[in-house]
């Protein structure tokens, strides 16, 4: 499996996904995966996957000492494993910028030199594919095609690529043409593609152009929370002020202006309800204008960005959870507030509506339905009863157990066993 | 002799229109007009109009044999009288048969049985003198909103004076009892209870044209072997719909309108009669009571009223609705009760409901039910704001009652005085024409006149008296 990042270092959505995929496979108990990550910091969980460190793997021979590697590496990856890989160097890259165990160095995350990292990590996965035995090949988003694709040239083994998100969510249509040629490339020589959702499932095919027998729809999952998380109380707001929440990247793709525009309408007719807007983004300055233009600012906050804890103290004190995506492939995140309680409206055109039932849907442009619904929550009990109860039941199903499960069956059917 | 009890159901939502919480205190309509045009007129040609025709057809054809029920909320009278007079007319012509029998049902199709005791009553009293006025005929018999009973909903028919009900045949309530024998109410024994048989009455309505059910086709001659085969004690049959049922969920083109035109044929042939709900009430014993504690209806798999009031949403709309019930009874402001018959409406409730297995639900406008609740709720924000606006908040309903009662005493009492004041006027007229008859006439006695003079003096005195306390008595009411 390629992936791009993994927790606990997580820079996006694409982290806690491959993490669950990786769990889930491994709780099938019959499927064993080698996850191959640019630049591990050695805290990773590795009860769910082999990790290889592709920092750590040599493209160029070098004659290093078993104690030198076991010095440099150690924490990440083991000195025999190095030995095993640097049987398999398949060209000489000595021109190519190696350090001194003949590696290319990565910054992890996602730097300037993108594109170069993506063609590193796409050499260096001809070296892993040539030296570890394995049936499939499973690569995550499009910084990890050129090296699924790679390692399908060179073994034969099929191809199988999942898709978080592509260019048209990213950009509202507005696509990068390079992006744009790495993903098609990728899914052209897929022999199958799993889409987050029905929605994104329907840009492969129609904006990718890909036969629809060989695209699927694999729906994300969330982990159980942690206990203390659990555990921590949800304050009481009967009959005191509500707070309604805006929890993501302040970009173009959440659509943050409607949420402003619709607690714009909700406090000319109340007051007993404020709006929180937590996170930063390239929009932020912008939102804040808004915001004062608007002269709504005394009852509309802007926290900024939050990590870990914070996180779930904001939606367990939050009375309704907003998600307004333009374009979603699917948004964990209100699964995540549904699971601490919290009611959550979410626009229709994210991917996670596809699964839930009990929240409320609304189109993202749709500013009116959105207040009606925030002010609804806010003044009903018996509706912000209702949607915390089962919406938190529902949710609870959602496991990626289910997903590994339908994964599993997909590999299957890619081999034809 | 085995008979069969026919029986319909007419009735159509007023749809609510989509109103959001900005609405709320500045506008108070709340109805889609186009959708409530276009329903009515297209249930109506593909379904009502059609299915009266074969009704009134089968009746001429078969003299006094073929007997039928039919009950209209008044809600459903309202929109048929508005948008499609036709299908009244053509009731009305059935009506003039002599046998077609009209029941009662509470005029806003709502659950006001459940909800409050005196509106129930006066819910369908409203329906009772609407088909009064529209079919010439006073209901004997009850049903109930989407035939939910329960032994206090039977007391309260028996107390208005209904000799029997129509309810659901639930497996839960009837367990090793035939469905095909009166029984009556475990309160009131006097009220007898009329029950539907739930598969035969499916047949018709929810499978005619199901090709994957092995009964399939159904004719009639088939359906009344199935009647004749039930045993010889079992004598009464219910077979209750919607009249919907004909052309809407059946589609006309399976030929169930055929199916119907044979059937008085058939019957009589293996000697089976039809009979109206108050002749079968008045012909048959019952032959136990049925206890019935909790409430029951015609809905879903669990006959019961959880499609309705299943989840605390729909809970906490009903008791909403029904906490101003006093308040609007009251008042008895004519919008007010206009809106108040169309919200009560039990479908605002379904479409909240979120059970699984809903057969045959149309949620309109509304994506989900938290959608229609919203929606529902920001109706009855308004609707309570306007019922609330006709009185302080303060008073409550009793020394409400007391005070309307005063003012409506004190405007007789006024009412009163002002006939009394025009009396006295005009005699106090009548005097001065006399007074001045005598002036002329003899202005040599001087004695007379005098007598004359003082007789007027006093009278405009007892006049002046009057007008004041007139004025006290306005003031109270102000």
């Amino acid at each position: 499996m390629f992936g791009w990042e993994y927790p606990p270092h997580v820079f996006g959505g694409l982290a806690t996904a491959n993490f669950g995929i990786s769990e889930g496979l491994y709780a099938q108990g019959d499927i064993e995966t080698t996850l191959c990550l640019p630049h591990p910091f050695g805290d990773e969980d590795r009860t769910y996957a082999n990790i290889v460190a592709m920092n750590c793997v040599p493209v160029a021979y070098r004659d290093v000492d078993y104690n030198y590697v076991e010095q440099r590496i150690g924490k990440i990856m083991s000195p025999d494993l190095y030995y095993k890989l640097r049987e398999h160097i398949y060209a000489d890259f000595n021109y190519m910028n190696v350090n001194d165990l003949g590696a290319f160095d990565f910054a992890g995350g996602y730097p300037s030199n993108l594109h170069e990292e993506i063609n590193n990590y796409s050499i260096i996965a001809g070296v892993v594919a040539r030296a570890i035995d394995f049936d499939i090949i499973h690569a995550h988003d499009w910084l990890t095609f050129p090296a699924g694709i790679h390692a399908k040239q060179i073994t034969g083994k099929p191809l199988c690529i999942h898709v978080h998100a592509t260019d048209f969510d990213r950009s509202r249509g507005k696509v990068n043409p390079t992006v744009y040629a790495i993903e098609k490339d990728g899914m052209d020589k897929a022999d199958c593609i799993m889409c987050v959702s029905e929605l994104t499932r329907q840009t492969v095919i129609n904006q990718y152009h890909q036969p629809p027998s060989k695209v699927f729809t694999v729906h994300n999952a969330v982990y159980p929370l942690k206990k203390e998380i659990a555990d921590m109380p949800r304050p009481c707001h009967k009959d005191k002020e509500k707070v309604v929440t805006f929890l993501g990247r302040l970009t173009m793709q959440k659509g943050p202006e409607y949420f402003v525009e619709a607690a714009n309408m909700v406090l000319h007719r109340t007051h007993n309800i404020r709006f929180c807007m937590a996170g930063s983004g390239d929009m932020m300055e912008q939102m804040i204008s808004l915001v004062a233009e608007r002269g709504i600012a005394d009852r509309f906050h802007f926290p900024g960005f939050m990590r870990g804890n914070e996180v779930y103290e904001c939606l367990k004190s939050s009375d309704v959870y907003v998600m307004p995506s333009v374009s979603e492939p699917f948004g964990i995140s209100p699964l995540e507030a549904m699971q601490c309680g919290t009611p959550t409206i979410i626009s229709k055109q994210s991917g996670c509506a596809e699964i839930l039932d009990n929240c409320i849907k609304v189109d993202y442009w749709d500013i009116h339905a959105m207040a009606d619904a925030i002010y609804s929550i806010c003044n009903n009990d018996s509706l912000f009863d209702y949607l915390s109860i089962e919406g938190k039941r529902e949710v609870d199903q959602i496991t990626w157990e289910k997903v590994g499960k339908w994964i599993r069956e997909l590999y299957l059917r890619t081999l034809g066993w | 002799m085995k008979t069969i009890c026919l029986y319909f159901e007419i009735h159509q939502i007023v749809h609510l229109r989509r109103y959001r919480f900005f609405d709320i205190g500045t506008d108070h309509y709340y109805y889609d007009d186009y959708e409530n045009e276009r329903t009515i007129s297209d249930i109506a040609q593909r379904s009502y109009m059609p299915a009266l025709e074969t009704l009134l057809q089968m009746i001429r054809d078969n003299g006094k044999f073929f007997k039928v029920a039919f009950s209209l909320s008044g809600v459903g009278i309202e929109s048929l009288e508005q948008y499609a007079p036709e299908v009244i007319e053509k009731l009305q012509e059935l009506a003039e048969t002599g046998c077609v029998e009209f029941l009662a049902e509470p005029y806003s199709h709502g659950l006001s049985s459940l909800g409050n005791e005196e509106y129930f009553k006066q819910d369908v009293k409203k329906q009772s003198e609407k088909i009064k006025e529209y079919f010439g005929q006073t209901p004997k018999v009850l049903r109930n909103s989407s035939l939910i009973y329960n032994d206090d909903i039977g007391l309260m028919a028996h107390q208005m004076g209904f000799k029997g009900m129509l309810t659901e045949g639930a497996k839960h309530v009837l367990g090793w009892k035939s469905s095909h024998y009166l029984y009556h109410c475990a309160l009131a024994p006097k009220l007898k209870l009329l029950l539907r048989d739930v598969a035969l009455s499916d047949d018709i309505s929810l499978r005619f044209n199901n090709s994957e059910w092995n009964e399939y086709p159904l004719f009639a001659d088939r359906y009344m072997d199935k009647i004749a085969a039930l045993p010889d004690e079992e004598q009464m049959i219910g077979i209750f719909m919607n009249l919907s049922a004909l052309g809407i969920e059946q589609p006309l083109s399976s030929n169930i309108l055929e199916f119907f035109k044979a059937l008085p044929v058939c019957a009589k042939e293996r000697g089976i009669a039809f009979s109206t709900p108050s002749e079968v009430c008045m012909k048959m014993k019952s032959v136990a009571s049925l206890d019935v504690p909790y409430a029951l209806s015609w809905m879903d798999e669990e006959r019961d009223i959880s499609t309705w009031l299943g989840n605390p949403m729909q809970r906490e709309a009903f008791d909403k609705l029904y906490k101003v019930a006093d308040r609007v009874r009251i008042a008895n402001d004519p919008r007010i009760n206009q809106d108040w018959d169309y919200l009560q409406a039990s479908n605002n409730f379904r479409m909240m409901s979120t059970k699984r297995t809903n057969v045959g639900l149309d949620r309109g406008i509304y994506a989900s039910p938290f959608d229609a609740f919203t929606n529902y709720m920001n109706i009855l924000g308004d609707f309570i704001n306007r019922v609330n606006a006709l009185y302080p908040d303060e008073i409550d309903n009793e020394e409400l009652n007391g005070l309307l009662t005063t003012i409506r005493n004190q405007g007789e009492e006024i009412e009163m005085k002002d006939k009394e004041i025009s009396r006295l006027k005009a005699k106090v007229e009548k005097l001065e024409k006399e007074g001045d008859k005598l002036r002329s006439k003899s202005a040599k006695t001087s004695k007379t006149n005098k007598t004359a003079s003082a007789k007027k003096t006093s009278t405009t005195k007892k006049s002046t008296s009057v007008a004041s306390s007139k004025k006290t008595a306005s003031k109270k009411v102000e």
